[in-house]
């Protein structure tokens, strides 16, 4: 079989030729920007040399903005992980069909929400006189004098969470569907309640998937631009913020590609303890 | 004890709809939210609801000269570009990474995943720093080079995929008959592999469609898409606008979500990353 498929196929040089204007791209578009702005981060405003002036500018200028980032960020993808877990949860062991129906119709609609329109619809959403204070506010949950205005970091955090949750929800539940309901059974019988049998028994199952899409979200809540230049440019707000300030204010980019390395750093640090657990899970 | 399970039976059902009212609030909330202010003629605090209704916003926006139509055309123009980009690239690479003898297979799919895993703008402003001594910033080819990089991972993986799906012998089929390797290619694999290959295309229209971080660098203030108007009203407080941009951006991404399963059938979705 792979035999006749391989005769149809091109060639070693053939596939080589083939594949080559995608290398190209991302070499042109991914690899030399990428060391760019590591040489960029190192040597830029004026002297020739190499030095990290431009990483103790940054620390002493955005301290606060890398502390807010990575605490804006790990809440969102821990509150994202319950949420996921809880919504994959009940529709693998929801017991009420008709709920069960109406959670999978429901869940999902954020999903394919671009970020940009996400931050947009969440502007208005979470505004002192938005439509979330307001229904609170009619029914009576708080004074009208209460109401505050959500856009700061909790905005940030749920406009992450609610555009985030859906995508690692399907991966999760997806994960779930497969695995062997013998082991729920086996949990049933011996009379464990849902939320036991779903912690003890299936998350632990699904914990690799669970894990690759937190950290799918981790990568991408740290690359948006849009929902805290939308939500909440002021300072404290994240690194990426920073950096577009830093040059279209300064055209200064040796302290933007610091601020840059610091957040590849940010998902260099998960990917190394995925990459060591996965290793783990295969040795054991 | 009747009476007991009774009870409960009601305190779970109550929870049970409490839990989902909540929800839907949470998730339709913000959309209903985007709709008022897409049809609000005048709405001001403290008012809950918009004081007058109506489409004004829609028909200055929508005139032939209007910022909305422009940036349509503008966003829909760059999707096509940057289509037709990806999959010159995606379908000679995606062939040969599935039936190719490639060296490394493992390792240049993974290549692919690298801009998806950086955060990209730190990439994106280097991206313009080096497109401006091409003189590609601002112009329709920069943020079209810059949108087909985004989307080259999903072109890439989901075209692999979708060739290693076509069943081989049918190829050898056509060679036994005759038939010479590019020939083979254009009537036998290409079409049985079209199904996959338009799911690819639709992901990276939309994927340009709703891409932001990287016109903002590379397009700004020349190239006007609709996320990029959405942006700039949006902070200029102009919300119908932004409201209005931001439903444009909402079809296409509904239809995808209800569409999507008729293109991307199991047997390709099966082979992704594979």
């Amino acid at each position: 079989m792979s035999g006749q498929s391989m005769s149809v196929g091109p060639g070693r040089m053939g596939a080589i030729l083939l594949v080559a204007p995608a290398l190209l791209m991302i070499g042109f578009l991914f690899v030399y920007p990428f060391g760019y702005s590591v040489v960029s981060a190192f040597t830029d405003n004026g002297e020739g040399s190499w030095h990290i002036a431009n990483f103790t500018k940054a620390v002493e200028f955005y301290s606060k903005d890398i502390l807010f980032t990575i605490v804006i960020v790990s809440l969102s993808t821990v509150i994202i992980g319950i949420l996921a877990v809880a919504i994959a949860g009940y529709l693998t062991l929801g017991e009420n069909k008709t709920a069960v129906a109406i959670l999978k119709w429901l869940y999902r609609w954020p999903l394919f929400i671009p970020f940009i329109v996400s931050a947009q619809l969440m502007r208005t959403f979470l505004a002192k006189n938005g439509m979330m204070n307001n229904i609170l506010t009619s029914s009576g949950i708080i004074e009208p004098l209460a109401a505050q205005s959500y856009l700061d970091w909790r905005g940030i955090v749920i406009t992450f969470v609610w555009k985030q949750t859906p995508f690692v929800a399907l991966l999760v539940a997806g994960a779930m569907a497969s695995i062997d309901r013998t082991t729920i059974d086996a949990g049933r019988i011996f009379g464990a309640s849902r939320l036991r049998i779903l912690i003890e028994l299936v998350v632990p199952q699904i914990a690799t998937t669970l894990m690759v899409g937190l950290i799918l979200s981790y990568v991408v809540m740290l690359s948006v631009l849009s929902v805290p230049l939308m939500i909440n440019a002021q300072s404290p707000t994240m690194l990426t913020v920073d950096m577009a300030w830093r040059i279209n204010s300064y055209g200064d980019y040796g302290v933007a590609n610091a601020l840059g390395i610091m957040s590849y750093l940010f998902t260099g640090v998960v990917a190394w303890f995925y990459l060591r657990q996965s290793l783990k899970d295969k040795g054991a | 004890m009747v009476q007991a399970t009774l009870s409960s039976n009601w305190v779970r059902m109550t929870t049970r709809v409490l839990t989902m009212s909540l929800l839907a609030f949470a998730i339709f909330g913000p959309i209903t939210n985007m709709l008022l202010w897409a049809v609000a003629e005048v709405w001001y605090f403290p008012y809950k609801l918009p004081l007058e209704y109506g489409f004004s916003f829609w028909e200055r926006v929508f005139r032939p000269e209007g910022n909305a139509t422009e940036a349509l055309f503008s966003s829909i123009w760059i999707a096509l570009l940057t289509v037709v980009v990806s999959l010159a690239i995606a379908i000679p690479a995606g062939y040969a990474l599935a039936r190719g003898k490639m060296p490394f297979r493992y390792l240049i799919m993974l290549l692919f995943l690298l801009p998806q895993a950086f955060p990209a703008v730190a990439v994106h402003m280097n991206v313009a720093r080096i497109f401006y001594g091409l003189d590609l910033t601002g112009t329709v080819m920069g943020v079209v080079l810059v949108h087909a990089s985004q989307g080259l991972v999903f072109a890439v993986w989901i075209a692999t995929a979708a060739f290693a799906a076509v069943d081989g012998e049918l190829e050898a089929a056509a060679r036994n008959m005759g038939a010479g390797r590019w020939r083979t290619f254009i009537d036998v694999t290409l079409p049985l592999a079209l199904p996959g290959i338009m799911a690819s295309a639709i992901f990276v229209f939309l994927i340009s469609m709703d891409e932001f971080t990287g016109t903002y660098f590379v397009g700004a203030p020349d190239v006007v898409t609709l996320p990029m108007l959405l942006f700039t009203s949006s902070m200029e407080g102009n919300y119908q606008i932004a409201s209005i941009s931001s439903l444009i951006l909402l079809v296409p991404s509904v239809g995808f979500m209800l569409f999507i399963e008729r293109f991307l059938k199991a047997d390709v979705l099966a082979k992704v990353g594979s």
